[in-house]
């Protein structure tokens, strides 16, 4: 098994490899590359952003600047299902709170965590745009607009249902 | 590549074909696709009328996607244009409706009333949002149809960048990005100087509840490519790059669409339209940082840094991207610019007040009737806008506030409704024009929670350069927290008021000099809800929890025990057939209880 995850990973980084030798040569790279690299890792370990400084010739630590300073870049791993409830004005002012709130007391977990299984990622996010559709979330690329509580509720209970998780068992 | 000619030739060929024209031959279809369409469903029903036109031979049917109409809250909403009649405006399509539509109207020209909706459009005006909703965005001969590119072409046939910049001026165009700074002016800045430049577009639109830039780029992207074009030529720019959110993949989806299109038309690149004019545009994908709406934070985003703002001067049109000379407008400045061209400065300047030229775009949110996008003369006033534009507040309510300009902004009182929105009047009333978020307030929000709520939102994303805006907006929001916690102090206005001067005279960039304005303003129209958090103890809107309770009416309980059954902290003790109280300690004020009775028997009430 071990073996298995080493090659999907090396693969990885041989395909990050090719990301940065595209992107060399254009000014201002680091960005557009750290972009495709959280697309292809899902997160922004620090191995990854070794390998992105070595190869853009930059130091460390301004890769790691950057990862930090935008909330776009995570150095954490995100859930399978990846919940982000919009916090924007439009949102907020029609009840965005409560359903964030609703959305973590039945994941248990809390706004920006990772439940254990891997499973699920809850997080604020700043406004999608959708304002029409106030107040809305997105699971992965979903949008769920309208909500209100109680449809809140259903919809996370389809997904803990989807994935067998019982809503009251502790993650 | 694409001359004069055959640009002509496109734009006759495309009104017929696609239906476009007035004059049309066969019926055409339009499903509005921006993100508001798609979440709400309107991709079965594109399919299904596609469909429909394939498998059914509805012969001369031709279906586009567009961008956003406007009307957010009825979407998905798909428009039939039969030859010889009027649009005819269905909303809130699903695909049992639409196979409804494609059985009566499309194969029996029945109209299927009950479904349709005259939109009404009474005192707006459309120049930047014109395309939007009409054309197909993924088709650059549509935006050539209706006169795309027309006006690069007149500029490099007919123009020098001189001629062009005085038009511009001319025009009185300022920019729609917040602070209104003449557009001719910076161009003319940063045409005189020599070497390399660049034009960028600040598609990074950050402030919460606003969605003008999204719409534009998602239901004509190539307006804002064409504009752009055009600044290079004025300033002698070859090179461009959108600054786009990452948070908006439609639009970065058609944005990529149409930079392949017109490079390949050859209205992007070397010798455009057969002149040796030359100019190219690239795509930079935001990350999440709202400073970076900030200009000299942009910038420095695209060089690939931490999106940090630099003091100026030097102005970007001195020293800018890549230390080079730079212009930066906004999305809908660029979508003002080619109508500007075609139609001459003059009818520019006719529309709108003395101060504030053209129209502007506003996303129309909050508790409001008819949610969406709206694009009205400057001058018009707030009243027009809300009562009957927006057709009033939601659900009866009472309209209190409206808040313009963003996290930089502040709340306009139901009192000063009748002003005309200009950017001098909003700044006089302690808000600003910002880029066009205006979020509707009613008698169910609290004032110091939305206050609280924008501080909140601005310590996030400070950068944390300059410590006025690192340290000062953390203590604005530890003292707006205090009083929303029922913990307020007489003394706790003072120094709110006192760091705010403070912030706005010291902070390095716009995000820290107006982020107390939504503070400042709320204190100016209403001091009285503070006080009644700080003296009272009262929140009277009902909002902020600290200063609520929630208790069961006995008389109107039927002992059903649904509401304990709800509870997450089991707060509601009693067994069913009992009365039923709520534990005061217990209780999180959560309101999930509310929501579940059945006869409405909890009530929350202040303390």
């Amino acid at each position: 098994m071990g073996t298995s995850v080493c090659n999907c990973k090396s693969e990885k980084f041989k395909q990050l490899e090719l990301i940065i030798a595209e992107h060399k040569d254009q000014p201002g790279s680091l960005i557009p590359v750290m972009h495709e690299a959280q697309e292809l890792f899902g997160y922004l370990p620090l191995e990854v952003q070794t390998v992105i400084a070595e190869g853009l010739d930059v130091p460390l630590a301004d890769v790691y600047g950057v990862a930090t300073f935008y909330s776009k870049f995570t150095l954490q791993a995100k859930g399978q299902y990846q919940i982000n409830v919009c916090l924007g004005t439009a949102c907020y002012v029609k009840g965005a709170q409560l359903i964030i709130e609703k959305v973590a007391d039945m994941l248990k977990i809390k706004v920006g965590e990772t439940s254990q299984d891997g499973l699920f990622s809850l997080d604020a996010t700043r406004c999608i745009g959708a304002c029409g559709l106030a107040p809305v979330m997105t699971v992965n690329e979903k949008v769920y607009g309208q909500l209100t509580v109680d449809k809140v509720e259903k919809i996370m209970k389809e997904y803990l249902d989807t994935v067998g998780r019982d809503k009251n068992a502790n993650a | 590549m694409l001359t004069l000619k055959q640009l002509d030739e496109i734009r006759e060929k495309t009104l017929t074909a696609a239906n476009l024209d007035n004059n049309r031959k066969g019926t055409r279809i339009v499903v509005g696709m921006a993100t508001c369409g798609l979440a709400a469903g309107a991709q079965p029903v594109y399919d299904l009328f596609q469909e429909a036109i394939d498998k059914k031979g509805l012969g001369g049917v031709t279906i586009a996607q567009s961008g956003c109409i406007g009307t957010c809250s009825l979407e998905p909403i798909v428009d039939v244009y039969v030859p010889g009649k009027e649009k005819i405006t269905y909303i809130q399509v699903n695909p049992e409706k639409a196979q409804r539509i494609i059985d009566e109207h499309l194969a029996k020209n029945q109209v299927v009333s009950e479904f349709t909706k005259d939109l009404d459009f009474t005192g707006q005006e459309r120049i930047a949002l014109r395309n939007c909703g009409i054309i197909n965005p993924e088709d650059i001969n549509e935006y050539i149809a209706l006169d795309g590119y027309k006006a690069i072409a007149k500029v490099l046939n007919e123009m020098t960048p001189a001629e062009l910049i005085n038009e511009i001026k001319k025009s009185g165009l300022r920019g729609r990005g917040g602070a209104g700074f003449p557009t001719g002016m910076k161009w003319q800045f940063a045409s005189t100087s020599t070497g390399q430049k660049y034009v960028c577009c600040n598609a990074d639109e950050g402030d919460p509840g606003a969605y003008m830039d999204r719409s534009v780029l998602e239901g004509d992207p190539h307006s804002v490519l064409e504009a752009m074009a055009i600044a290079g030529y004025a300033i002698g720019a070859n090179q461009g790059y959108i600054y786009v959110r990452a948070e908006y993949p439609v639009a970065i989806k058609r944005l990529d669409i149409a930079i392949a299109q017109a490079r390949e038309a050859g209205l992007l690149g070397k010798n455009i339209l057969g002149t040796d004019f030359e100019f190219d545009i690239e795509l930079r994908l935001g990350a999440g940082a709202f400073v970076c709406g900030e200009e000299t934070a942009l910038m420095t985003s695209i060089e690939g840094k931490r999106g940090e703002p630099r003091p100026r001067p030097p102005f970007p049109a001195i020293k800018g991207l890549f230390a080079k000379p730079t212009i930066l407008n906004n999305v809908e400045t660029w979508a003002n610019i080619p109508p500007i061209i075609l139609k001459g400065a003059d009818w520019f300047a006719g529309i709108g007040t003395e101060r504030s030229k053209g129209t502007k775009v506003f996303a129309l949110v909050g508790k409001i009737n008819n949610i969406g996008l709206i694009e009205v003369p400057m001058g018009t006033t707030m009243r027009t806008v809300i009562e009957k534009i927006g057709g009033g507040i939601a659900n009866g309510k009472k309209f209190k506030a409206a808040q313009t300009g963003g996290p930089s902004g502040g709340c306009i009182p139901a009192e000063k409704i009748d002003t005309p929105i200009e950017y001098e009047t909003l700044i006089e009333l302690g808000s600003m024009m910002g880029s066009g978020g205006m979020i509707v307030m009613d008698e169910d929000n609290c004032i110091v929670d939305v206050a609280r709520f924008f501080l909140e939102f601005t310590v996030d994303e400070s950068c944390g350069k300059c410590p006025p805006c690192r340290i000062g907006t953390k203590r604005m929001l530890q003292l707006l927290e205090k009083i929303c916690n029922n913990e307020g102090e007489e003394s706790d206005i003072e120094v709110l008021e006192n760091l705010a001067k403070t912030i706005k005279a010291g902070a390095l960039c716009a995000l820290g000099q107006t982020a107390p304005n939504p503070v400042l303003s709320t204190l100016r129209y209403f001091r009285h809800e503070y006080d009644a958090h700080i003296k009272e103890k009262k929140c009277p809107a009902g909002v902020c929890k600290a200063f609520m309770k929630y208790v069961i009416d006995k008389d109107k309980c039927t002992k059903c025990h649904i509401c304990a059954k709800s509870c997450p902290t089991n707060a509601i003790i009693g067994n069913p057939k009992e009365t039923h109280y709520i534990d005061p300690e217990l209780c999180i004020k959560c309101g999930l209880c509310i929501t579940k009775c059945p006869k409405k028997a909890i009530e929350k009430t202040n303390n």
